[in-house]
């Protein structure tokens, strides 16, 4: 009896890589049946990411116009800027591309009572609602923020590159990917408690607003608790902030401490965001049907 | 006549009605939407700490900020959220016949419906737009002269005209594309650059501020901000205000057109 037990429990575990690998590939299927449609969310991101440098790019040639002969934004100068930019769209077409349309579907999926089929899968719901859906449309945004790196990267002044510096950068972009993934996932776990959670997208907007400027930029009375808030209790400020400068900033010993923290950050919020999602779903109750 | 004013009256105050419905999800809507604003403050603060001389384009730090506060005074007038797009999905699945076949107009009553909705928005949102105003008051440089604020409020009257017609006119495009999503998106990424919502428009370089300068987007955020704030000579003002009212009367006729011609081509079917 036992042996069956486990033998149908070993039977019913799915191979997660697999299964990643079918909604990979349904995702695809599904974005190329609706061609325009993806091409126009194609155009919108790029043209969005593009507008935002073409911000930054007035603002510098500003900067550089009044005459001083230099131009910095909270210590980043114009290619430094760059590769922050860069870093911000390289984290978000990973977050659009995985999670995005997933966490908005969770809303969805409570109020109508859906994810009944999600629990009843014999799968980890976690990764089922955060995964299924990938959104395709987020390559062009990718491939444009690694053009970004290659155009900006050489024309930092000064800037020599250790090799392992291009082996942290990719890490701490993931770790930036995972801790947005998990204010994310948090988010949208409160739309189980809260039966509905339109404004969950505005929130985000908001919340994720303020991971998009170098951390350097606040200080003062007022910025320095806003920076001590974003960084340690809701590390938002680390996402961006911590693979930019790897890349933009040389190597110094005193980066460590935050690179450090960051590590850490990620392990907490992803296990803190788990634990939410466990909560959310043991307070669930069906919707209808 | 005295019966159509009650008829209007009636669509009037029950678009109110139903924008009352769901006012505590409203104020917490609307002050969210100073979040923002913060980290515009941080980020010009570092961007003029690195000018020598404390001034870009005409503008300080201090004018900058106000200048953002006000272009969202404007906006809350200008901005048709779903207005297109509605009156294109009407369109598309047919519920536009009810304005064939009913004696309302489609373009009244969808302005009669906006003015009940902005005017509870205003109600409601006026206390978080207090509020924050009051805190950022330090940015302002004082009130205007009375020239200027009287300029003020009638470009904000007219933004509100001019916005809603113009998207109307968008909307109604839908009658020779169905789908009009892409012709939205070009509007809103254009209007995001040219309204002045991103940054005030002296920035832009030649000749695209010339350019800019000519389009009707700048009405939608940057003109009433920047009539507040004096940043348009005595000696244009009322020129301006003239080139407003002019475009908002073009929207205005195109609008009514597009809608005619519209109907003219309109072929419903089933129930």
């Amino acid at each position: 009896m036992k042996a069956t037990l486990r033998n149908r429990s070993t039977m019913h575990r799915p191979n997660y890589l697999a299964v990643f690998w079918m909604f990979a590939r349904n995702s695809l299927i599904r974005d190329m049946t609706f061609r325009a449609n993806y091409i126009i969310e194609v155009v919108f991101g790029l043209s969005w990411a593009l507008m935002n440098l073409g911000f930054y790019t007035l603002i510098y040639r500003l900067m550089y116009a009044d005459g001083d002969g230099h131009a910095n934004i909270a210590g980043w100068s114009q290619y430094e800027f760059f590769v922050f930019i860069a870093t911000t769209i390289l984290v978000n077409s990973f977050v659009e591309g995985f999670f995005m349309a997933n966490a908005e579907e969770l809303s969805e999926l409570t109020r109508t009572g859906g994810l009944d089929f999600a629990l009843l899968k014999p799968i980890d719901t976690q990764f089922l609602v955060s995964l299924q859906r990938i959104n395709w449309s987020a390559i062009p945004k990718l491939l444009l923020a690694l053009a970004l790196l290659a155009y900006s990267i050489p024309r930092i002044e000064g800037l020599t590159l250790h090799p392992i510096q291009f082996l942290l950068y990719p890490l701490y972009v993931i770790m930036g990917t995972l801790i947005l993934y998990s204010v994310m996932i948090g988010l949208a776990a409160t739309s189980i408690w809260l039966g509905r959670n339109q404004s969950l997208y505005d929130f985000w907007f908001y919340i994720t607003n303020f991971s998009r400027y170098p951390m350097e930029i606040y200080e003062g009375s007022f910025g320095s608790p806003l920076r001590f808030v974003f960084t340690y209790l809701i590390p938002i400020l680390v996402v961006i902030n911590v693979p930019a400068a790897t890349l933009a900033k040389p190597l110094s010993a005193t980066n460590w401490p935050l690179a450090g923290f960051a590590v850490i950050a990620t392990i907490g919020s992803l296990a803190i965001s788990r634990w939410i999602f466990q909560r959310a779903l043991a307070s669930y109750r069906s919707a209808s049907s | 006549m005295l019966a159509r004013a009650q008829i209007w009256w009636t669509i009037f105050t029950m678009c109110v009605a139903e924008r009352l419905a769901y006012r505590g999800d409203f104020v917490l809507g609307t002050t969210m939407r100073f979040l923002p604003m913060i980290t515009q403050i941080f980020l010009w603060t570092a961007v003029f700490a690195s000018s020598g001389n404390g001034t870009m384009v005409g503008f300080t730090r201090n004018d900058i900020v106000a200048y953002y506060l006000l272009t969202m005074v404007a906006r809350a007038f200008s901005s048709m959220p779903g207005l297109a797009s509605g009156i294109a999905g009407q369109i598309r699945n047919g519920e536009i016949k009810k304005f064939l076949i009913q004696p309302i107009d489609l373009i009244g009553f969808s302005l009669l419906a906006r003015m009940g909705h902005k005017l509870v928005y205003y109600g409601v949102a006026i206390g978080p737009f207090a509020f924050v105003f009051w805190l950022c008051r330090d940015y302002f440089p004082g009130w205007p002269p009375g020239e200027y604020m009287a300029a003020f409020l009638l470009s904000l009257v007219l933004s509100f005209l001019l916005g809603f017609f113009l998207e109307a006119s968008l909307g109604l495009a839908g009658f020779w594309t169905l789908e009009i999503s892409s012709l939205l998106f070009v509007y809103m990424l254009f209007n995001f650059f040219f309204s002045g919502h991103m940054f005030p428009l002296e920035i832009l370089p030649e000749p695209w501020r010339t350019w800019v300068g000519w389009m009707p987007l700048k009405y939608l955020a940057y003109f009433p901000a920047a009539v507040f704030l004096q940043k348009i000579p005595a000696d244009q003002l009322w020129q301006e205000m003239v080139l407003m009212a002019a475009w908002t009367l073009f929207f205005v006729f195109l609008s009514r057109r597009l809608m005619h011609a519209g109907f003219r081509r309109y072929s419903g079917y089933g129930g």
